[in-house]
């Protein structure tokens, strides 16, 4: 009886949850799933079941070419931020001592996102370009006498300001699991006589895990659907998952845009669950 | 006019019981009102009180809805033109799919074959349009002069008319019953830095030439995206086509093959989908020869940076959209939709446009509203006398600028090629997403 009534109590509990989950969640997702079947023209869809949008999607190279692409993103951008957030949580975790430094120079961190996201990006642009401020520089050291012009409207471009962007996000998950390691752990390492690598490789990195793949997983995710930094930076030039999906959305073809936003879900999901094998990021909850 | 006083004074009498020594009064009001909006405008048409309570909801592209323009409605005749702006994609979609949601559209040609056969829109009676004869022939009959060619695509003339008041057939010749009336067109072409380039550019083929590899670009919209491309394949002898506004497959595959062979090879710095994406490239000098449109040179112009809306051998592209009216508009409203379109024709707005740069569709009425000079400058080619101002008061060109490609004549009758959609649609974007990503 008494477990009756706190089991019941336990579903009214989540009912506003569940409910929020299903009208912002549920349903839309449902939406994008079920037009993904069905038919268009130049200006309707037109509700039916049909493979097609599938068929084509995963039936064209360029689809294939796309997500290369795409994930070739992903991944550059996931080592550069890893390498960049890890070093940065572990100075700040490790050889800052002092707590009101820790917080001052994490806030240094944050700074950058007091600006808007696009206008971060598009700050590189007058900076990378043919004329800019970094190739004047060069010239004018006399370091190149042809002005670069892979730094603008290239894949270099896309990956370092996707980099730029988003490496903070690594920054915070990593310096969170670092702050949890007890300090006598890497004493007794010390002690055990092994060196700072060794520290490094045997107690830090594997206890910062769960921090890592949290960091991992909001990278890869907001790169794997950004489109704008895509288009931006290489200058239209270069197609991300992303960006297929906005000008599907602009030419009106929502059935095609929901079958490749469909698609793109699921290889995002199958990401986010390998990541999840390797990592228990429960432990860090 | 008389029937429409009749019927406010009935009601007027019916409705409100009011005393006919008060109704006299109120009659009175109205001629009055209708003698001295007549002699301000010219337009004595349909001027009854009550005109005044009319709103006219328009909707379309951004480019010609122009907030002078509903000002000026108001002014001369008296009622309320509300815009709403959309991008191109929108419009046709929701004239197809809300016809209720509007009074006017003004939609692009190209839209209007689409849209037009969907039922939503009514045809205008010509007659009823005392402007009618001075819309440019180009609009007619498709030719600009008596000896020009019928430029391909979707050319304003094949979609401008059908057979008859109930009708959604195009007729072949023009009728009675016309679709659109031409508001806003141009003639596009490629835009260059002549500061940046030695040679002389003549041909759309420049645009691929190896000299300016890494320094060209396209605009990434892919229904004019793939025109320009075709101007190009075919300028270079690469394709041949029957009809670049409606290609075959094959045509579009080997287009865009040409497309990608090109991008492969570095011969592309960026491609533009927005306004000032193309200006930005183009002043930065990251780009020296691109597709381009009008204003968008004059703005790289306008901070002092060299750049020529450059005419070329093969001809332009053109685009030009027009308005017409809901299928609902009916008493009242209609005769307040057909007093609007003829006053659009009548100069004032013809001006406004012309010194845009872009061009009105009635040319002679213009003319009125224009000086002689700015005739001169944007019509006939002629090197401006004195500084040349936007219509804001800007100003646009100096004392002895000429227009890049000449007059009018010169310009719009060496049209290629019309905006279009083809009947490869879908086709043709495919196999332009596969242009983007190679």
């Amino acid at each position: 009886m008494a477990s009756d009534t706190s089991k019941r109590s336990s579903y009214f509990l989540i009912t506003p949850m569940a409910a929020i989950f299903a009208v912002f969640l549920v349903i839309p997702l449902l939406t994008i799933v079920i037009v993904s079947f069905w038919d268009y023209d130049e200006y309707r869809i037109l509700p039916d079941f049909i493979l097609e949008n599938y068929s084509y999607l995963l039936g064209s190279s360029v689809t294939w070419s796309i997500y290369l692409n795409t994930l070739k993103y992903a991944a550059l951008t996931w080592v550069f931020t890893l390498l960049i957030g890890f070093t940065v949580a572990y100075f700040l975790a490790f050889h800052v001592r002092s707590l009101t430094w820790q917080i001052v120079l994490f806030m240094l961190c944050t700074i950058p996102f007091w600006t808007s996201n696009i206008i971060r990006m598009i700050s590189w642009i007058p900076f990378l370009g043919r004329n800019g401020l970094l190739n004047s520089a060069l010239i004018n050291m006399g370091i190149v006498d042809q002005p670069l012009e892979f730094l603008l409207f290239s894949d270099f471009a896309v990956v370092l300001a996707d980099v730029h962007l988003y490496t903070l996000f690594m920054v915070v998950p990593i310096f969170n699991s670092m702050m949890r390691i007890d300090r006598s752990l890497i004493e007794a390492a010390r002690d055990a006589g092994a060196s700072g690598f060794e520290t490094l490789k045997s107690v830090i990195v594997p206890l910062s895990k769960p921090g890592i793949a949290i960091g991992s997983i909001f990278v890869i995710t907001v790169v794997m659907g950004d489109f704008i930094t895509v288009r931006l930076m290489s200058g239209g030039q270069s197609a991300s998952v992303g960006l297929q999906i906005s000008n599907e959305i602009g030419l009106l073809q929502y059935p095609a845009a929901a079958a490749s936003a469909v698609v793109l879900l699921i290889t995002v999901l199958l990401i986010v669950t390998g990541l999840l094998r390797l990592v228990d990021i429960r432990k860090e909850l | 006019m008389t029937i429409d006083i009749k019927k406010s004074a009935k009601n007027l009498l019916t409705d409100t019981g009011v005393s006919r020594r008060s109704f006299v009064k109120g009659a009175a009001i109205t001629t009055g009102a209708a003698i001295g909006s007549g002699a301000i405008t010219g337009f004595p048409t349909i001027w009854a009180q009550n005109i005044k309570n009319v709103t006219l909801r328009q909707f379309g592209t951004g480019v010609s809805n122009i907030n002078a323009v509903a000002d000026k409605v108001k002014e001369d005749l008296g009622f309320t033109l509300q815009m709403t702006a959309l991008d191109s994609d929108a419009v046709a979609q929701r004239a197809v799919t809300q016809p209720n949601s509007f009074d006017i559209a003004d939609i692009e040609y190209w839209i209007c074959k689409k849209v037009f056969p969907a039922g939503t829109m009514q045809p205008m009676d010509t007659t009823k349009l005392k402007n009618y004869d001075a819309i440019s022939k180009l609009f007619i009959t498709g030719k600009l002069t008596p000896d020009s060619e019928i430029a391909q695509g979707t050319a304003p003339h094949k979609v401008g008319f059908v057979e008859g008041p109930d009708s959604v057939d195009f007729a072949s010749a023009p009728t009675q019953w016309m679709t659109l009336i031409p508001t806003i067109y141009n003639a596009d072409t490629l835009g260059i830095r002549p500061d940046l380039i030695e040679r002389p550019i003549d041909s759309w083929a420049d645009l691929l030439d190896p000299a300016f590899k890494g320094k060209a670009s396209i605009l990434n919209i892919p229904s004019i995206g793939i025109m320009d491309a075709a101007m190009v394949c075919e300028a270079m002898g690469e394709v041949t086509y029957g009809d670049k506004g409606n290609m075959t497959q094959e045509e579009i595959d080997k287009t865009i093959a040409v497309m990608i062979d090109a991008k492969n090879a570095g011969q592309f710095r960026a491609f533009w989908k927005s306004f000032d994406e193309s200006v930005n490239l183009m002043a930065s000098g990251e780009v020296v020869i691109q597709s381009m449109w009008s204003p968008a040179v004059a703005a790289v112009r306008s901070k002092g940076i060299a750049c020529k809306y450059q005419p070329l051998k093969e001809g332009y592209r053109a685009w030009g959209g027009g308005i017409g009216l809901a299928k609902h508009l009916s008493g009242l409203e209609l005769e307040a939709a057909y007093e609007y379109i003829d006053w659009y024709l009548s100069g004032w707005v013809g001006a406004y446009l012309n010194r845009q740069g872009y061009y009105s569709a009635a040319p002679e009425t213009a003319k009125k509203f224009m000086s002689e000079d700015e005739w001169g400058f944007w019509m006939e080619g002629k090197a401006a006398e004195g500084d040349i101002l936007s219509p804001d008061g800007k100003v646009m060109e100096k004392a002895g600028a000429v227009r890049d490609g000449g007059s009018y004549e010169e310009r719009m009758g060496s049209v290629a090629c019309w905006n279009s959609v083809m009947d490869e649609n879908k086709h043709m974007i495919r196999k332009w997403n596969e242009f983007v990503a190679a």
